[in-house]
């Protein structure tokens, strides 16, 4: 069955979701914000952070729930604000989804392809 | 709350809107409110997860708020299984159902599509990843890719929420108030 088929005979949420996501990593990457925007960008990737900040975006995309005061202010210590500290760990928790989801919609459109349902 | 601006440092017309939910809903503000209103210009995922849990889908509000309360269970997020739990059993009238499914997902009284599907969005959560075979075993289920698509985008909407009511320490707050908060989300939503 083809794909488009199946999309056109039952529209969704989906399309307004991904209008909706775009738009809210636009603004967590590039709008108004206390921290660097290639700071945004890297707690967003995940990748390329001196410590603490690596540490805390580390545990923010694979484990949340072990996140403890220290890891928090070890940012405040090094001289980062609340707000940027709040805008770091907002970049790096939706970047971290935002990779999931995509990943999961990536393989959802392999096994929807063309010929395979 | 670990950052004193989520809890005292929104502008007064917030503070005042604070002041007022306190009052009507007798219960102090869950700090996932106070995280919503604070800089929405910057963060303010409500339009988001409000279209991900209450936008078109064939989804019911009670399966995809027991989606929710399924992926914070996966990662172990206490505010967010509390209150999306409370929510989906509010809808569906039936707690003892949402506890057997946080509690194994194989064994709950579910229908097949929907453990199917949360079995792929756990997979998400827990591995980061997925492959086209974990796809193609709930489509085998019947779930058609739309439904599909809208589980993940529930899924990703509480993989962010969940790191940040972590990552920020939000306050587990009483069965009352969880209460109030989950019978506000069925009356208006996330916005």
């Amino acid at each position: 069955m083809n794909r488009r088929l199946i999309r056109k005979r039952q529209p969704a949420a989906t399309s307004r979701v991904t209008e909706l996501h775009h738009a809210l990593v636009a603004r967590v990457l590039y709008g108004e914000g206390r921290a660097p925007t290639e700071v945004r960008r890297a707690a967003f990737d995940g990748v390329g952070l001196d410590e603490p900040t690596r540490t805390l975006v580390d545990k923010v995309c694979y484990r949340a729930h072990l996140i403890t005061d220290e890891d928090v202010s070890a940012l405040r210590t090094a001289g980062r604000s609340e707000d940027e500290v709040f805008e770091i760990v907002v970049c790096a928790a939706i970047g971290q989804a935002t990779r999931q989801y995509q990943g999961a919609l990536a393989a959802l459109a392999t096994a929807t392809k063309a010929g395979d349902l | 709350m670990r950052l004193a601006i989520l809890d005292r440092g929104h502008r007064p017309p917030i503070k005042v809107l604070l002041a007022v939910i306190r009052l009507v809903s007798r219960q102090p503000v869950v700090d996932a409110v106070k995280l919503a209103l604070y800089r929405p210009g910057f963060y303010g995922a409500g339009p988001l997860t409000h279209e991900a849990m209450r936008g078109p889908s064939a989804w019911s509000i009670g399966e995809r708020e027991l989606m929710a309360a399924f992926v914070s269970k996966v990662n172990q997020n206490r505010f967010c299984i509390a209150a999306h739990s409370a929510t989906s059993s509010l809808w569906y009238g039936d707690q003892a159902m949402v506890e057997a499914t946080l509690a194994d997902v194989e064994t709950a009284p579910i229908d097949e599509p929907l453990r199917a599907t949360l079995r792929v969005i756990g997979k998400v959560t827990r591995d980061h990843s997925v492959g086209a075979d974990d796809m193609r075993a709930v489509l085998a289920t019947g779930v058609s890719p739309q439904q599909i698509e809208d589980a993940l985008a529930v899924c990703m909407a509480f993989n962010i929420t969940n790191r940040l009511a972590d990552a920020f320490a939000f306050t587990v707050a009483s069965p009352a108030a969880m209460n109030a908060g989950a019978r506000h989300l069925l009356k208006r939503g996330y916005r």
